[in-house]
């Protein structure tokens, strides 16, 4: 019987905590964590209860903290978080995944690590970077970032990564050997006749649906897929969108047809939610058709954008649904986005949100 | 005699007394502002740090390996690299630059 809920979040001034009893109304704010440091991705282990919290300093380089008590103490390492001697450095930690037997974290400049002794200490999964495309990634607006690491419940070795301007990448040997699985996503910055390359496509959230590994959501640069076989092939869901843009998806807790997003006006028309009206889509077909939720989202004068991260679903029955953005609000959502309050407005820009149930 | 990070042969050196940034000092609790180590070279000097606390070395030097780009190290008032020298008894300043956003 979930007691409490934690919302997880990364902003670009430090870590900071929201929780709540399940009826998910009043929210007690926590933080800053993480002495201010610019957090990409904070999320829980909901085996053991652990926070994690993957970023990085200007001054200090990158480092993945813990909380192993909620929040009241944190430590931090980079202990094998780092190249070879004479690459290009890693800067920052931008996403962290749970496996069933690690804890993965993704950096920029794009690259996989592996910790199995609970986040102190780190291993390059070379056969990432050792990929032959690997001297045609580009970095997107953000960086050359991995920036979702997915991995399968039941089937460690089955890892799924996001990487900006590269692409998917699938390894079904626990991260030994990669296959890039891009067929179907498009790029509209490359010549016609070329928009379909092998890599290179700019991927901004990927997310795995709730009891269906081999089906995967896309939000991408250019447009929104699905694919139901793992990556090897996605087909385009945007119809019925306002926008082919947007950077964040989120899965359903269980219903493998339900996804919901927030699409943006567009990458050069300033990546605000449209019109300056706030929305949440939501598709409970797998994203044959769309419906825009907006109850109690702001309709009018909103310049904010979300971030690829910054939306997520919690674990409850009906699922809580909640995004962070760019100008330091919370929405929150406790009926799967039919109606919204904001729970928080003055944070920095939010990075990530994360959820975390908590049992008494 | 600890084996640094990159090779090199830590606590080579006589004393030298080295000065720390707050902003470094918090994220290791115990860690004072200002003490004294035996290291001939700044890398020496960073490996002496790391040994007593574990990690410290990771937020001063990065994989290439340098000083890392936001981070400023002076020896006698002079800019320095991992490279630089110390003589017994001399004085070394860590400093945050000028960054952020």
């Amino acid at each position: 019987m979930t007691g409490r809920v934690l919302l997880l979040l990364g902003t670009k001034k430090g870590a900071f905590l929201l929780e709540s009893d399940a009826g998910r109304r009043d929210w007690r704010l926590r933080g800053p964590f993480c002495e201010t440091w610019p957090m990409n991705h904070v999320l829980a282990d909901p085996a053991s209860g652990a926070i994690y919290a993957g970023g990085g300093n200007e001054w200090f380089g990158p480092a993945v903290w813990k909380s192993a008590d909620l929040g009241a103490t944190w430590s931090h390492s980079s202990a094998g978080l780092a190249y070879a001697e004479g690459q290009d450095p890693v800067r920052s930690v931008w996403s962290l995944a749970v496996a069933d037997d690690a804890l993965y974290a993704g950096v920029e400049p794009a690259g996989l690590f592996r910790s199995v002794d609970g986040g102190a200490s780190w291993s390059h999964v070379a056969g990432l970077s050792e990929h032959p495309s690997r001297a045609e990634w580009h970095p997107g607006g953000g960086g050359l970032i991995l920036h979702h690491v997915v991995t399968q419940p039941g089937d460690p070795q089955r890892l799924w990564v996001a990487i900006s301007a590269a692409g998917v990448f699938h390894s079904a040997d626990g991260g030994a050997s990669w296959e890039p699985r891009n067929r179907g996503t498009r790029n509209d910055y490359l010549p016609e006749g070329q928009r379909y390359p092998e890599v290179g496509q700019c991927v901004h959230s990927l997310v795995m649906a709730a009891g269906r590994p081999d089906r995967l959501y896309q939000q991408n640069h250019c447009g929104m897929y699905r694919s139901d076989d793992g990556g090897r092939e996605w087909r385009s869901i945007e119809a019925g969108l306002p926008s082919t843009f947007g950077f964040p998806a989120a899965a359903h807790p269980r219903d493998p047809e339900t996804l919901f997003l927030l699409p943006l006006n567009g990458d050069q028309k300033g990546r605000y939610v449209p019109d300056g009206k706030a929305a949440v889509w939501r598709s409970r077909d797998g994203g044959a058709s769309w419906q825009d939720l907006r109850a109690g989202l702001p309709q009018k004068d909103a310049f904010f954008g979300v971030l690829r991260q910054a939306l997520a679903t919690d674990p409850l029955a009906p699922a809580g649904v909640y995004f962070g953005t760019s100008g330091g609000e919370l929405y929150a959502s406790a009926d799967e986005g039919d109606s919204w309050r904001c729970i928080t407005a003055h944070l920095p820009a939010i990075l990530s949100v994360e959820t975390l149930a908590l049992d008494g | 005699m600890a084996e640094g990070r990159h090779g090199r042969t830590g606590t080579g050196g006589a004393p030298v007394t080295v000065r720390l940034p707050a902003a470094l000092v918090a994220l290791f609790p115990g860690a004072p502002r200002e003490l004294a180590l035996p290291a001939a070279s700044v890398g020496e000097l960073i490996d002496g740090l790391d040994a007593r606390w574990p990690g410290m070395g990771d937020r001063l030097r990065d994989s290439r390996p340098a000083i890392r780009r936001h981070i400023n190290v002076f020896v006698e008032g002079r800019r320095a690299t991992l490279a630089t020298p110390l003589a017994p008894g001399g004085e070394v300043d860590i400093l945050t630059a000028i960054s952020g956003g």
